[in-house]
């Protein structure tokens, strides 16, 4: 059976997801995702995984959300609450997201993993720093690599080219 | 423990599913990657999950490399949307059909 800190943080989760998608303003959405990505933190908190979780709030809510909003903020107004979408094509999503959900939902509850539980202890986190620096370090050192490479590229692609001693050149 | 695995999984398949909508149905390019966030999660909750139960440090170490290039990849995504806006002055994909430079 679950408790009903699973049942809050799924409802938080699940809400903010759909509210993300659905709220009219961007920035309301981008905070509700903030909601969705810290209900998944403290999803990996029951799982009893601190390190993940923090590593979520820390990588996901402290930084990519204010990315977001900070990329919401440099649109125009009117795109921020604009809201164009075909009404068929929306009624197909919501038919393929009940589908989806409908069919995995049975597939997963069909399957063995019903009677899977466990009372062996929670993985410590040393283990998982020790990890890090042994087995996995060659990954680790790409990691930092690509996420050198992907920033390099990030501010190499937003670059402006018209822009000569602060004047526009438009 | 007092959740099994399958709650989890049925919750990581709810945010799967809402996130597949929004890659679907939204135009708006930023909402794009609100649905994409959403998928990457639920693969990362899969993979806690399964990491607790079974129970290995694996899924864990997976999971935080996972997240790291999902930060990647959002920041090279919002600097193409904003470099698509600087050249349509829209976020919405709809008007994104000509790749010229």
């Amino acid at each position: 059976m679950v408790d009903s800190v699973f049942l809050a943080l799924s409802v938080l989760t699940i809400g903010s997801a759909i509210a993300a998608l659905e709220i009219r303003s961007l920035i309301y959405g981008s905070i509700a995702l903030m909601l969705t990505l810290s209900g998944v933190a403290g999803f990996f908190l029951l799982l009893d995984a601190p390190f993940v979780a923090m590593f979520q709030l820390s990588v996901y809510v402290g930084s990519i959300a204010v990315l977001i909003l900070f990329t919401v903020m440099l649109v125009r107004r009117e795109l921020i609450f604009n809201k164009v979408e075909d009404k068929r094509r929306r009624y197909a999503g919501i038919g393929l997201m009940i589908v989806l959900m409908l069919g995995i939902g049975t597939i997963i509850i069909g399957s063995g993993l019903k009677t899977m539980d466990t009372n062996s202890p929670a993985v410590d986190y040393k283990k998982i720093g020790e990890d890090f620096l042994t087995y996995y370090s060659p990954a680790l050192i790409v990691m930092a690599l690509i996420l050198a490479s992907s920033i390099i590229g990030a501010m190499t692609l937003a670059r402006r080219e018209d822009v000569i001693d602060g004047q526009r050149a438009d | 423990m007092a959740n099994a695995l399958i709650d989890f999984i049925l919750v990581s398949v709810a945010l799967l599913a809402i996130g597949i909508y929004g890659m679907a149905v939204k135009r708006n390019a930023i909402r794009m990657l609100f649905g994409i966030e959403m998928i990457v999660n639920s693969a990362n909750l899969n993979l806690v999950a399964f990491s607790r139960y079974i129970p290995n440090s694996q899924g864990q170490t997976f999971a935080l490399f996972s997240i790291a290039i999902a930060a990647a990849e959002v920041a090279v995504g919002l600097a193409l949307v904003i470099v698509a806006y600087r050249m349509y002055r829209n976020i919405d994909i709809a008007d994104f059909r000509s790749l010229k430079g």
